[in-house]
């Protein structure tokens, strides 16, 4: 049987939406010149600064076109649903934003991805734009400890791409934002838990199947599988087993700050995305942790798959001062 | 007997029909180890590189003109691995059969071998991976060897089949080390690699149609 979605034609989905959210966000959105899948910001690239081109499939929104916007991200590439964008609008992103100071590729660590940045990093070169590129890799269930360069990036990137467009936006070389991208990525922490399955507008079918009883620690924002499948559990002791992998990663020290993400996969609502951060917010006070900021809600989703996932961003001086700078996107404010 | 751009574009057709007859199979096939898109991502592209060499005065376009398009059209279409993946291949087609306007049984075999190259190079994945890799590189070898004992360009391309068929059922044994697999370890043993499935769809197209 096939899914239920409000759509028109599954093929022309992403098409749609970027012409639906263009409509909505004149201000701070544009696309580039004869490439509609290279989303660019109004306000926030200029000559000197380096440029911050973000970028990924399509059926994570708010991730990635809605943290683009003065103090974030210059620019985002988007690609098919769950797919790579081609290396095209990944240039004209990079051409768009660069203000000769160089361009900053951020994304996360997936192989189409890298893939087809690093044909849009060499189509730059050519055209004497120097690009960095630094991956996301803050799925702590995605690889072992000692293997970080292999996990995969998901809902963290809000943190990291945040740390890295506000060290765009101050105006730091591009040396000093890739220093700091590298850092916040170092520093951040995700586990994710799914409960249902999502479906492509395409296929309209389910991606993976999962028992009525049943949720998945673990499971990638694409429906890749996690690491294990269990009978579901209440909101507390599924926290607890997300925060336990990621405190004994990042092993804070008593008096340590911390920001907090709750995020939901899709469907999860805010009710239960709350029960969650309460529970987060008693175990941090636990253990001497403070919470600097949290955010609730839906910041890097995998259509309308079911599940949550906890993001813990470690704080240093430096690290905190790049959250609270401000920013002012289509799909998200701060400061 | 040789092969002309008239040809090449009839393979490009041959394979478009078929990957999109096997569209739904891939997707599943994904959707047990991945992200259940391959199947879109590969009609996607092959259907784009059909519509791109349509209109083309075949006449007045070399085999390495045509090849060249095919890689940049599935490029764009697609992005995701396939996209790079495919289109690195038909890029290295284009190269090895430049200045040909048609192709001797030994061209064509160089132009599936540079194919193979390509996905390599790019990819950068080795043989029991769990990868297109694991059907594309026995498939070449295959061809290559088949060309160098004489054979007739349908039997060589018929080993080519054969192998690749061998190698995408050899991946079922095999863990995933690269790709977005990977992530999943021993879970994804017991199941067909897609891109690999896809690779012998891809390859008997050709088959059926340049032999």
């Amino acid at each position: 049987m096939q899914t239920k979605k409000i759509i028109n034609d599954g093929n022309r989905a992403v098409d749609e939406m970027l012409e639906g959210v263009l409509a909505a966000h004149p201000r701070h959105l544009r696309s580039a010149d004869g490439s509609p899948r290279s989303i660019i910001a109004r306000d926030g690239p200029r000559p000197g600064k380096v440029g911050l081109v973000i970028g990924g499939g399509s059926g994570h929104e708010p991730t990635f076109l809605g943290f683009v916007g003065k103090g974030l991200a210059d620019a985002a590439a988007v690609g098919n649903v769950f797919a790579s964008p081609p290396p095209d609008p990944i240039l004209e992103c990079a051409k768009a934003v660069s203000g000769g100071a160089g361009v900053l590729f951020m994304y996360g660590n997936y192989a189409g991805d890298v893939m087809n940045f690093d044909m849009a990093g060499e189509m730059a070169a050519m055209d004497d734009i120097e690009v960095r590129t630094v991956l996301t890799t803050d799925d702590v269930a995605s690889a072992p400890r000692d293997q970080r360069q292999k996990r995969r990036g998901v809902a963290g990137n809000f943190f990291v791409f945040k740390a890295a467009g506000a060290a765009c936006d101050r105006m730091l070389s591009l040396d000093e934002v890739e220093r700091v991208a590298r850092k916040a990525n170092d520093h951040t922490f995700t586990m994710g838990v799914a409960l249902s399955p999502c479906s492509l507008p395409q296929t309209r079918r389910p991606n993976f199947e999962i028992g009525a009883d049943e949720m998945e620690i673990g499971m990638g924002i694409h429906g890749e599988p996690g690491i294990a499948r269990g009978t579901l559990k209440t909101a507390d002791e599924i926290t607890d087993e997300m925060l336990d992998k990621i405190l004994a990663e990042m092993a804070p020290k008593r008096g340590d700050k911390v920001a907090v993400l709750v995020n939901s996969l899709g469907s999860t609502p805010l009710m239960e995305l709350y029960i969650m951060n309460r529970r987060v917010k008693q175990r941090l006070d636990a253990i001497g942790v403070s919470i600097h900021a949290t955010w609730v809600g839906n910041y890097c989703t995998s259509l309308e798959m079911a599940g949550a996932s906890v993001t813990l961003f470690h704080l240093d001086e430096e690290l905190q001062a790049m959250l609270d700078h401000p920013c002012d996107c289509a799909m998200f404010r701060a400061g | 007997m040789s092969i002309d751009t008239a040809d090449l574009k009839r393979m490009f057709d041959a394979i478009a029909v078929a990957i999109e007859a096997d569209r739904d199979r891939l997707c599943q096939l994904d959707g047990v180890i991945g992200d259940a898109d391959h199947g879109i991502a590969m009609a996607l592209g092959f259907n784009a590189v059909r519509d791109v060499l349509a209109p083309l005065d075949l006449a007045a376009t070399e085999p390495t003109a045509l090849l060249n398009m095919a890689a940049k059209s599935f490029l764009n279409a697609v992005g995701a691995s396939s996209g790079p993946l495919y289109a690195t291949a038909f890029m290295r087609a284009a190269a090895a059969v430049k200045g040909k306007t048609t192709l001797a049984d030994g061209d064509v075999v160089a132009l599936f071998q540079a194919m193979a190259q390509g996905i390599r190079d790019r990819g950068k994945a080795e043989i029991g991976e769990k990868t297109m890799i694991d059907a594309w590189l026995p498939a070449a070898e295959a061809a290559g060897a088949g060309n160098a004992a004489g054979q007739t360009l349908a039997e060589s391309l018929q080993a080519a089949l054969a192998a690749a068929e061998r190698g995408a059922e050899a991946t079922k044994d095999m863990i995933a080390a690269k790709g977005r697999s990977s992530r999943l370890g021993e879970r994804s043993l017991g199941h067909i690699d897609p891109g690999a499935a896809s690779a012998v769809t891809v390859i008997g197209a050709m088959r059926d149609s340049l032999a």
